[in-house]
């Protein structure tokens, strides 16, 4: 039978042979296959404006703060697509309820954190919403990536009364807009009905004139 | 919950229970018949490959050989990874000019990938290379997946083989399994998967970043990568760590509806063929369907409850006027919706994969104890790659000792006699896990180096600490993920409890193997207690639900159960 030497040398060589395989040729090749066959697609899904300017990726949700435009979910890092993840807080936090307020014995960093109360109330101020109207969840709560692209049709909906005022164009007509950018379920069935937050704000654009970008 | 989120999960489930024949067969032809698929391409690659590694004509090995050969193997492999992460400054692939990866993070990483689990104490965006990841990482997703298939092998072929004339015969050759399993398996099946899912949207590049300016005018870098070739071996080989910190929730892994459908189906195409597989090896397949119909039960339940919950709204927004009909979305996408990220959560955790594509820390109480709990039930539930069979071949073991006591005879299993070296056997596979986790999870919770890292307060918390000893154990490598992991504490120790969790549980399953490989068959006779059809079945879902909640129903008593009373109540912490 195999020698101690014998076993250790067998299993250095598959080491080797493994990792050449399944850690190189492998990834390397698909790169390969995936630049060559969908190119687009393999470098990040970016859209581009209709003056040809890269504005972002389909796939990755973007601050919106501007009036005039649809905002997204809050995030918990501010969309920044470098990162990625969610507050994990649970459902007994009250961190995730009320929020914390920034420590002014630690100026160098910022601990103030919106609560889901917050949040309500901002999103009601900004959409000039009634004190008591009810809010979309997703307005008040953070994505598991911090990158949702997308927005419930009810939210965006939600922002429609702003987003005319700010752009002083009838609401319906920006409501029909946004209603036009509702994706359906995939296949009709698979997933949930949502508008794709950098889309419907480049329809806006296009429909309203830009405003912000030259 | 709505029909659509029934419907989907019921299109899930379909396509299952579709793929576990055909998959199941192919696999039996791979590894157990006399002639392979597509000899004249495939068979020259896998000779050519064994060739490589210094084996010209590979004999059958005992079970001691195969564990020795096993275990040297991964044990390079663990050494291997560890050595890329400290160089990762100096070698290429490096776009980013990442530094080398502090010495505790990369043993914890380097476990936590040799040992299939994919715990991940590190954000990958700012730790991990290019070729970290591909070649440290993507690379264990392979061998780990095809080891866990090799033990899985020999624990099915100690149960169903013949003794040879000499009664000894060998339980395989672990190097003719791990090839077999990366040449026709995963290597191809990932290939294909990965183009799949470039087309879809996920990213496949040798650049880190882009950056962008946004519609209003900010700066955006996305972060890019490698990723879709790892994707479709992480969910395939139920691997699960993420290229991104968000895992299967970042757009760029998990872009749409359709490939979290995909990815799901992964995780469970192998797992659930290999009951069918096993129904080969044994020479009849309802020994293996009576094991898919347990595991069966056992997942509708658990993304039944899943789904309840998760429904139900998040109990920190009551009374804010929040619409409550779409349930519970903070840590959830909006492609997803609760229904999927319910069915994600519970496909995951029932299979050692750990990938998650909503975050386990924000579910409801209830929502995210099913997670835990799929996991403490030991991942049997279709289970990982090859680990999920080997379990719930000892809990079938287990099972026919029971019956076996109950009717007063000896017990038989596919008329090999069940004795006290199995049963020891057994019952130490079934031991070490809770020790592990129930002992360690108990430190964490008095220490001050355990505590200062959580997320979370009061039993949330404790749901925290016993959540990354679970996932650790068991192999899977999700998390409550608000848990900081990375501290030497927590790297060390869960580096640890990953390496027990995978060899002081695969050991004992290879010598069940062996031991069982040596006895003969003998005719079944009236007294025999069949181990077909849906008594045994019953018993089976039984015994691990007994074994399970005797074993965690305290812990978890203490920690999501009272987190549930405190939420219906509208406290907070």
């Amino acid at each position: 039978m195999t020698t101690t030497g014998t076993t250790l040398l067998v299993a250095l060589r598959a080491t080797l042979v493994t990792l050449v395989l399944t850690g190189l040729l492998y990834p390397l090749a698909i790169t390969g296959a995936a630049q060559l066959g969908f190119s687009d697609r393999a470098n990040g899904s970016l859209v581009v404006d209709p003056h040809g300017q890269e504005v972002g990726s389909e796939l990755i949700g973007q601050a919106f703060t501007a009036g005039v435009y649809v905002h997204g979910r809050p995030s918990a890092n501010g969309y920044d697509a470098s990162s990625s993840g969610g507050t994990n807080l649970s459902t007994t936090s009250a961190k995730l309820r009320d929020g914390t307020a920034d420590d002014p014995a630690t100026p160098e960093v910022d601990e103030s954190f919106a609560g889901a109360r917050q949040l309500a109330e901002a999103f009601r101020r900004d959409n000039e919403l009634a004190a008591d109207a009810e809010v979309p969840v997703d307005a008040v709560t953070r994505s598991a990536s911090g990158l949702d692209p997308h927005v419930s049709p009810e939210m965006a909906l939600a922002q429609a009364p702003r987003i005319a005022a700010a752009r002083r164009v009838d609401v319906t007509r920006v409501a029909a807009v946004i209603r036009e950018q509702v994706l359906g379920r995939e296949l009709g069935l698979l997933g949930e009905e949502r508008v794709n937050v950098l889309a419907v704000n480049l329809a806006l654009d296009r429909m309203f004139g830009a405003t912000i970008r030259p | 919950m709505t029909a659509s989120g029934w419907l989907q999960i019921a299109v899930f489930v379909l396509v299952i229970f579709a793929l576990t024949r055909p998959l199941g067969a192919y696999l039996h032809r791979v590894f157990e018949g006399d002639r392979q698929p597509l000899p004249r391409v495939l068979g020259r690659v896998e000779r050519g490959l064994l060739r490589l590694c210094g084996l010209r004509a590979p004999a059958e090995q005992t079970w001691v050989q195969y564990a020795v050969s096993m275990l040297v193997f991964s044990v390079l492999g663990l050494l291997v990874t560890y050595v890329i992460q400290r160089a990762q400054g100096v070698l290429p692939l490096n776009p980013q000019h990442l530094a080398g990866v502090p010495a505790p993070l990369a043993f914890n990483t380097a476990s936590s990938f040799a040992t299939n689990t994919n715990w991940q104490a590190y954000v990958p965006e700012t730790t991990m290379s290019n070729l970290t990841q591909m070649a440290g990482l993507a690379w264990h997703n392979f061998t780990s997946a095809a080891v866990g298939i090799g033990v899985a092998l020999v624990v099915a072929r100690g149960l169903t083989r013949q003794p040879g004339p000499d009664g000894n015969r060998g339980v395989g050759n672990f190097y003719v399994d791990l090839i077999r399993g990366l040449v026709y398996v995963l290597v191809p099946m990932s290939a294909v998967v990965a183009l799949v899912l470039v087309s879809q949207g996920v990213v496949q590049t040798l650049d880190a970043s882009h950056a962008v300016t946004t519609l209003e005018g900010g700066k955006q870098v996305l972060a890019l990568g490698p990723v879709a070739s790892q994707e479709a071996i992480k969910m395939l080989g139920t691997n699960g760590g993420g290229f991104f910190n968000a895992n299967s929730a970042h757009p760029f892994e998990n872009p749409s509806a359709l490939t979290n459908l995909l990815e799901m189906v992964l995780i469970f195409a192998i797992p659930a063929a290999l009951t069918y597989t096993y129904g080969r090896m044994a020479r009849d397949q309802r020994q293996g369907w009576v094991l898919f119909a347990a595991m069966s039960v056992l997942f509708l339940a658990g993304v039944a409850v899943c789904y309840w919950a998760e429904a139900h709204p998040n109990a920190a927004l009551h009374d804010l006027q929040i619409a409550s009909a779409p349930g519970n979305l903070e840590g959830k996408e909006v492609r997803f919706g609760v229904a999927n990220s319910a069915l994600f959560a519970t496909v995951t955790t029932d299979a050692s994969c750990g990938a998650v594509n909503a975050m386990h820390d924000s579910f409801t109480p209830l929502g995210g104890m099913v997670p835990m709990v799929n996991i403490s039930l030991g991942e049997v539930v279709f289970g990982g790659v090859g680990a999920g069979l080997y379990g719930i071949l000892v809990f079938v073991v287990l099972t026919v000792f029971i019956a076996g006591l109950m009717v007063g005879r000896t017990p038989e299993y596919l008329g090999k006699k069940i004795e006290g070296r199995e049963m020891k056997l057994a019952m130490l596979y079934i031991l070490v896990f809770p020790l592990i986790i129930l002992g360690l999870t108990a430190w964490a919770a008095v220490a001050s180096y355990g505590t200062s890292s959580l997320n979370n307060a009061g039993p949330h918390g404790l749901s925290e600490l016993l959540y990354a000893f679970i996932s650790g154990a068991g192999n899977n490598g999700s998390a409550f993920a608000g848990l900081n992991a990375n501290t030497d504490w927590w790297n060390v120790v869960l580096g640890l409890t990953m390496l027990a969790g995978r060899f002081l549980m695969i050991v004992p399953a290879l010598a069940i193997g062996g031991a069982m490989l040596r006895k003969k068959t003998v005719i079944p006779g009236p007294g025999t207690f069949p181990t077909t059809g849906w008594l045994f079945a019953a018993l089976l879902v039984a015994v691990i639900v007994i074994v399970g909640a005797l074993t965690f129903f305290p812990a978890l008593s203490l920690g999501p159960v009272v987190e549930h009373f405190q939420a219906q109540h509208g406290e907070v912490m």
